[in-house]
This record gives C-alpha cells, sequence and structure tokens, in this order.
C-alpha cells in the first residue's frame, strides 16, 4: 500500500508541460488529434530527407507553409534568420509571417513547414522551457531541450504522413562548453548536430549554396548577419516560396543572434542598410543570373 | 466492538484547525512587501535550494511557510495550472486572483475532507503597473482568502515581525528600502539585530521587467552578493 502511493507520486511527478498536457489536456496539443485517420507506418517515405512526405494524395490540403531558414555559427555564439514568406500552394499566404523565435534566453528555433502548427509547436516549445525551468529551478540544459524538440516533432508524424509537416532548426548557446550549437531535424524526430551553418526550407539548397561561399569561420556578428541576409537573398532569387527583401514595405528578414549573454533580436534599421547594401551591390554588378 | 465517541463538528474544526496553526508557527517567517520598484518578497531561509519562494507566471510569485512537502506540491500545482491557462487562452488571462481562488478551493477541500489538513500558509502576488495595482493575496491553511494592501507576514511569530513591518512601511520605498525593511522585520522576534546573506532568501517582482531588462517576466532571484550589497548601501 506504502509503496502503491509512493510509486504513484514519483509516476506522477513530471517536469515536462507536455507530458502534463499530454495526461490531463490532449485536445490541447497542436499533435494530438488526426483529421482523418491515420496512415500505416509503412508508408513512410524513407531516403528523402527532409523533402515533405508525400500525404493524402486525393486532396492536399490547402495551407499556408513557412519558407526558408538559415543559421550559422559566428566567432561569439550562433546567428539565424528567417524570411518572411507564408506560401499556400501558388498564393503568397502573408509577406511579414515572422519564423525564427527565441525558446527561451540562451536559445532560438526557426521553423519550416505547416505554418499553424509549426507556431503551435513553437509556443508549446516556449512554455516547455519555461515550465522545466520553474519546476526545477534551473535551465534545461542545451542537449535536453534539442531531445525535446526532436520529442515533439516526433509526435507529429502522423500529422506529417498526411502532408503537414513541420521542420524546425534550433540554435543555442551552452553556457558550460562556452560555445554555439545548431541542431537539425527530419520529420521522424531525428536530431542531429551541425557544424559551421545549416538551413531548411523550400530555399534551403539555394541558401546553402550561398552560405558555402559567403561563410568562413570565426565571423564577427556583424558579418555573420550580413551573410545569412545575403543567404536569404539568393534563395529568394530563385525559389519562388521565400520572400526578399522588401524596400516597398519595409520587410527585412527576422535575425536573431545567441551569444554568452543571451538571445537578442537585430533591429529593423540595421537589417534595412544590410538589405540595402547587398541590393546595391547586386544591381551595381549588373549580373543577370 | 468499540463504540466510536461522538465528537461535535464545531470541536472537530477547531482541532484541526489547533493543529494547523501550530505547525505553521513552528517555521521561520515571510514578508511580502509591495513597493514602488515592484513586489519585494523575503523569507529566512538557510537554504540556498529549497525554496519558499517561486516564480508562478510573467507578473505571479508564490511564497509559503509551513511543511516544505506540502507548500511545494501546491507550488508545482499553481505553475501548471498558470501554464495550462496561459498556453490554452493567452499569456495575459492569467491573473492572481484566478490562482489564489484555485489554491482557496485546493486547501479548503484538503482541510475539511483529508485526514490531516495541509500545516501551510500562502501568499500569491501579482505585480501591476502601479503600486495601487498590486494584488496580494494571503491563503490560510482552512481555504481562507485574503485580499491584503500593503504588505504580508507569515509564519513563525508573525504578529511580532508585522508590527516592525508595519511601522517602516511607506508605498514610496525602492527595493532596497522594501528589502531593508523586511530583514529589520525579521529579525524583530529575535536576539540578533541582523542576518546574513546567507541566512535569508530575497525575490523580486520587478514593475519594469520589460523595459529595464527586456523579459516579460518579472520574477528575479537576488543573489548572496547582490542582498549584501543591498545591505551595504544603508551603511
Amino acid at each position: 500500500m506504502q509503496e502503491t502511493t509512493a510509486n504513484q507520486v514519483a509516476a506522477n511527478a513530471t517536469s515536462s508541460f507536455t507530458e502534463h498536457l499530454q495526461r490531463q489536456r490532449p485536445d490541447l496539443l497542436p499533435f494530438g488529434q488526426l483529421p482523418f485517420g491515420q496512415l500505416p507506418f509503412g508508408q513512410l517515405p524513407f531516403g528523402q530527407g527532409q523533402q515533405l512526405p508525400a500525404g493524402n494524395p486525393a486532396t492536399p490540403l490547402q495551407v499556408p507553409h513557412g519558407t526558408t531558414i538559415v543559421a550559422m555559427s559566428y566567432a561569439g555564439g550562433v546567428l539565424m534568420a528567417g524570411d518572411r514568406r507564408a506560401t499556400m500552394g501558388n498564393v503568397i499566404a502573408s509577406r511579414h509571417i515572422e519564423k525564427v523565435f527565441p525558446a527561451d534566453q540562451f536559445s532560438v528555433l526557426g521553423i519550416a513547414g505547416t505554418a499553424g502548427i509549426a507556431l503551435d509547436i513553437t509556443r508549446l516549445f516556449q512554455v516547455e522551457l519555461e515550465h522545466y525551468e520553474k519546476i526545477e529551478g534551473t535551465l534545461l540544459s542545451l542537449d535536453g531541450k534539442a531531445n525535446r524538440l526532436g520529442a515533439m516533432i516526433r509526435s507529429n508524424l502522423p500529422m506529417a504522413m498526411q502532408g503537414l509537416a513541420v521542420v524546425p532548426l534550433f540554435a543555442g548557446f551552452d553556457r558550460p562548453a562556452g560555445v554555439g550549437r545548431l541542431f537539425s531535424y527530419d520529420v521522424t524526430g531525428g536530431r542531429y548536430e551541425e557544424q559551421e551553418h545549416h538551413s531548411v526550407g523550400s530555399g534551403s539548397m539555394f541558401a546553402r549554396g550561398a552560405l558555402k561561399k559567403l561563410w568562413r569561420p570565426n565571423l564577427t556578428e556583424q558579418q555573420a548577419v550580413a551573410v545569412a541576409v545575403e543567404a536569404l537573398y539568393d534563395a529568394a532569387d530563385d525559389d519562388s516560396a521565400t520572400g526578399g527583401p522588401d524596400p516597398v514595405r519595409q520587410l527585412w528578414p527576422v535575425v536573431y543572434i545567441v551569444n554568452r549573454t543571451g538571445a537578442f533580436r537585430v533591429p529593423e534599421r540595421e537589417l534595412a542598410a544590410m538589405a540595402g547594401t547587398i541590393i546595391e551591390s547586386r544591381a551595381v554588378a549588373q549580373r543577370e543570373a | 466492538m468499540t463504540q466510536q465517541f461522538y465528537v461535535s463538528p464545531e470541536q472537530l474544526m477547531k482541532d484541526r484547525a489547533d493543529f494547523a496553526r501550530k505547525g505553521i508557527a513552528r517555521g521561520r517567517s515571510v514578508v511580502v512587501i509591495s513597493c514602488r520598484d515592484g513586489i519585494a518578497l523575503v523569507a529566512e531561509n538557510p537554504s540556498p535550494s529549497l525554496h519558499k519562494i517561486g516564480e508562478i507566471y510573467d507578473k505571479i510569485a508564490f511564497a509559503a511557510v509551513g511543511k516544505y512537502n506540502e507548500f511545494e506540491s501546491l507550488r508545482q500545482a499553481g505553475v501548471r495550472y498558470a501554464d495550462v491557462r496561459g498556453y490554452s487562452y493567452d499569456r495575459e488571462d492569467v491573473t492572481a486572483r484566478g490562482l489564489a481562488s484555485v489554491y482557496a478551493q485546493s486547501l479548503g477541500a484538503v482541510f475539511t475532507a483529508e485526514q490531516k489538513p495541509f500545516e501551510v500558509e500562502l501568499a500569491v502576488a501579482e505585480v501591476g503597473p502601479s503600486a495601487e495595482l498590486d494584488h496580494l493575496y494571503r491563503l490560510t491553511f482552512d481555504g481562507s482568502i485574503a485580499d491584503e494592501n500593503g504588505f504580508i507576514v507569515m509564519g513563525g511569530q508573525a504578529d511580532k515581525v508585522s508590527e516592525a513591518v508595519a511601522a517602516g512601511w511607506q508605498g514610496d520605498l525602492d527595493f532596497a528600502g522594501a528589502i531593508r525593511l523586511a530583514l529589520a522585520g525579521l529579525v524583530a522576534d529575535k536576539e540578533t539585530t541582523t542576518l546574513p546573506a546567507s541566512a535569508v532568501e530575497v525575490a523580486v517582482l520587478d514593475r519594469g521587467s520589460e523595459s529595464s531588462r527586456g523579459t516579460r517576466r518579472a520574477f528575479r532571484r537576488l543573489e548572496d552578493a547582490d542582498i549584501t550589497a543591498l545591505l551595504a548601501e544603508e551603511n
């Protein structure tokens, strides 16, 4: 009898907000219910990397999708940037969506894929980290945070099989080690630590190409921001689903830097200046492609 | 066969209340003061890791006296309540009033239904845009709830401590002043005149956390060094 009570108390003790919701309020989870039944696991399209898995082929659901995110390390930490476009089929669903968010004081995440689910997963992840911090009185380790995000993406697998995939990119400052680190994910929740730089989303291959040429070890913060804005410019140049800097509406990418002192958003006016410099240099070069 | 003795409900409730009161008075005091800069929470607590003061949500903090396991389970329940509510509605829909009323109901239910009442007394504090909009709720072991003005003193020899704090309290104190006042209050029932920084736990709900620290989370724990620096200012 005594032992049963003790076991119950131990089993109910959780520092995870997601676990608490799963037990008490599963209806609130972004990946709780399946709208049109679950596909058998045998249909998982292996080997497609970060392509969206083929969902229910009869009716592709028309929902907004977020596009390109880039992240890289620099001398003092890591940086993440995202363009401002969401698309729905061939239509631009939003010109000013934000896809890079602070996860907590020392980490940020960017999301590509189905915008609605991605935004909810972001919100859940933010609460998850804050909840752990409040219950335990200490911050989760960076690896712990990365694993929790992987578990959330895995929970979303049934939705991903329906074509509603979410692929995040996670970056944070590892305080004990004193370095910035980058993590990428696949739709099954697989977590991969990336070196130097990485990008996800529809324009990622063009952004990756740009990063390969522009990124150098030990960039300063200013240089790293310029590299990120230019990589997104190149992605927008070739991918119709990625939005470039928009001087007409004064819209610039969202850029966060994470270093020893925390995560900060780069101010709009700095980004406007950088985007202006890039547009100018491209105009001067008079190159067609 | 043994016959159960009849105990009147009045006697039963009185016994339970006496039991809880004794448990709470054995502990050390906690002081919560609303001031110009926000709300200061000060507890006499030699442990650096077993806290009596905790963060519940953006603008809401919790302070408790009594049995650690009992108030810790209430604190965790409060964090869960607030996080679920903020996640399902919106962050600004989490209020101290809602939380305090949930606490009052739980404490009331435990007091009447369980084998023994919780030997705890809680304070739920919410910092507002100005001192008039701060909320301080005191919750006692039987589920009574009181909306307090200015400050709350709980636990230990609360009467003596409360007298000392009431004598020095003014609305325009800054954090340094409020914490000094709380510390002066905490030694009112002792022979010593000062408490070392390592023997107290201090946290604040910062009224201007958005502008000064760029975060909506107003709760901040003060380290021993910060407390020592505050106390040194006085001299």
